[in-house]
């Protein structure tokens, strides 16, 4: 190395190698300055089509701070402590948190039954719509697409279509967030299942087993804690979907939720939203801990 | 019987093997050597129908190998037994469901299948896992993890799931080059008295002129895909290695060695798409 740097007799290798350089970094220039204005064209475009306008922004944002600032408890601090027929005191401003509470409880079961119905068909199909592994071409692109409907409609949608056909009540939710479920979880698992070493499932292979066995043997072993890392987050998300469920009826807090934003029950809208926040954080952190435990267990050729 | 004839794969413009023709009867150990690129792991794996021939037949038993096709492929791969060099065991299932692999395909039927896919493995077929990993000493990993196995170890369990697919030939691919010494005995010694006590006709690629002369009866040699050399180890003197590969014995094998490990089939596909 040494040496061929002090080689002599080259004579403008330097210059031609800076010549080159220099060229590469224009043309680098270039192409961000390119993209870097197409991105702004396609953003202003947006925004006209959008109606995201800076004024209505402007006039609007105080709006917001006004409403927020209605919808704080007014505590006294003289009767904070007080029963909840006191007014002032933070038992009044949760005075149904009792409800409240049971409310949030069926939301975060509805996401649970949801959350493992949902995992368990895509766990299903995940292999069919994996491209290396799928028993046939047409098998792969039927399930991608189904897949992809799936989780493209909204779960809002879908749960108002099973209110319609089932009833007002949680049952609708839950169906809503396990459609929803199938379809996201189901492409992330395929996507890890395409990644996954494969010499495993050449073993099973090699000694007879059959398609179905080759994924259960060769394969799920070996992406199982992505899997499971991937439903648990998917749980968290659908904690969160779930509190919105009932403002069409599909059961849980959302419901609650809804009827006091629309009655102006300001206080009411606090203490409800505390209540979600507070329980969404403990389920995302329980979770998280959860997810950290599994990655430790993932083996490399798992990793999506 | 085990019977190639004209034996033939092409990747693109490549030949990895090219219209071998041997004659393999039942009970032989088998060493096939040649340097990597050679195309031995594609001469086994045709054999397994992990990779498709291009041309020619194999045969066994006067029964035509190729042509088979869904469950009367599956039963040829369970009767021809594969250990890779990469071992290929589950690394997160425990040593006994993996060696309880090689028993998938002796369960007939739908029911069969989905009793194996809960695992619901019989306790005959549970003693008959632990009988064949007492007789290579790995009765007491049974329950651990195939992934805190020794190399040498997870080869033999690798031997052990061979075994209970009942095979009546057993190929082996490089199935000591990511061994130490150590090891690689321990293994060949293993597939030598599955080879002499079972009966069981062994075909296993090697780079060390040295284990294929101690262990097998017959040694075929590979040069770009052809079969070059075919004869017993007494007959494969160092001279003769010069004359076919036109370097000394320890040039052969220091340029064996290096031999990358073969591209995995995925990601061949990846790169060709």
């Amino acid at each position: 190395m040494e040496a061929a740097l002090a080689r002599p007799g080259l004579p403008g290798i330097v210059e031609r190698g800076e010549a080159a350089f220099q060229a590469a970094q224009r043309e680098r220039r270039r192409a961000t300055l390119l993209w870097g204005a197409m991105l702004l064209v396609c953003a202003l475009v947006a925004a006209r089509v959008s109606e995201f306008y800076p004024e209505t922004l402007a006039a609007g944002l105080p709006r917001i701070g006004e409403y927020l600032w209605r919808t704080l408890p007014s505590f006294r601090a003289e009767v904070f402590f007080s029963d909840w027929e006191t007014d002032g005191s933070f038992a009044a401003w949760m005075y149904r948190a009792d409800k409240w509470l049971w409310l949030i409880f069926e939301t975060s079961q509805m996401a649970l039954l949801g959350t493992l119905f949902g995992t368990a068909i895509s766990c299903a199909l995940c292999f069919l719509a994996a491209r290396n592994l799928s028993p046939a071409p047409w098998v792969y692109h039927v399930t991608r697409r189904f897949l992809e409907f799936c989780r493209t409609v909204p779960e809002i949608v879908f749960a108002l279509i099973f209110v319609w056909a089932f009833g007002v009540g949680p049952l609708a939710g839950i169906l809503a967030i396990i459609i929803h479920t199938a379809g996201a979880n189901g492409k992330l698992f395929a996507e890890v299942a395409e990644n996954a070493d494969t010499s495993a499932m050449e073993g099973v292979r090699a000694a007879g087993g059959n398609w179905l066995q080759r994924m259960r043997f060769g394969v799920l072993p070996m992406v199982l804690p992505n899997f499971l890392s991937y439903a648990l987050l998917r749980f968290e998300i659908n904690v969160r979907g779930a509190s919105v469920l009932g403002f069409v009826g599909a059961g849980g807090i959302g419901e609650e939720l809804y009827h006091v934003i629309a009655f102006n029950y300001y206080e009411e809208i606090s203490a409800i939203l505390v209540l979600i926040i507070l329980t969404v954080a403990c389920i995302d952190m329980l979770s998280e801990r959860l997810r950290r435990g599994l990655a430790a267990e993932m083996p490399r050729g798992a990793a999506a | 019987m085990l019977e190639l004839q004209g034996l033939t794969r092409r990747f693109g413009a490549v030949t990895a093997v090219d219209d071998v023709r041997l004659v393999i009867p039942d009970g032989q150990m088998v060493g096939v050597i040649g340097r990597s690129g050679a195309g031995k792991s594609t001469l086994l794996r045709m054999i397994n129908r992990l990779t498709e021939p291009s041309e020619g037949h194999i045969l066994y038993g006067g029964q035509d190998v190729t042509a088979l096709r869904g469950a009367a492929l599956r039963r040829w791969r369970t009767d021809c037994a594969m250990i890779f060099q990469q071992f290929n065991l589950v690394q997160r299932l425990d040593v006994l469901t993996n060696v309880l692999v090689g028993r998938l395909n002796h369960r007939p039927g739908v029911m069969g299948t989905l009793t194996s896919l809960l695992k619901m493995f019989t306790a005959e077929e549970r003693a008959m896992a632990i009988r064949v990993l007492d007789r290579f000493d790995l009765a007491d990993t049974a329950l651990q993890r195939a992934d805190t196995l020794s190399g040498g170890q997870q080869q033999r369990v690798a031997i052990c799931r061979a075994l209970l697919q009942e095979p009546k030939v057993m190929l082996a691919d490089e199935p000591i080059a990511s061994l130490d010494p150590r090891n690689a005995k321990v293994v060949m010694d293993a597939l030598r008295q599955v080879n002499r006590e079972d009966g069981i006709t062994v075909l296993t690629n090697l780079h060390h002129l040295d284990t294929a002369r101690q262990y097998c009866d017959r040694i075929v040699a590979m040069q770009a895909g052809r079969v070059v050399f075919d004869g017993t180890p007494a007959e494969l003197t160092s001279q003769r290695v010069r004359d076919i590969y036109g370097v000394s014995e320890d040039e052969f094998e220091d340029s064996a060695e290096e031999a990358p490990a073969r591209p995995h089939p995925a990601r061949t596909r990846l790169a060709v798409a």
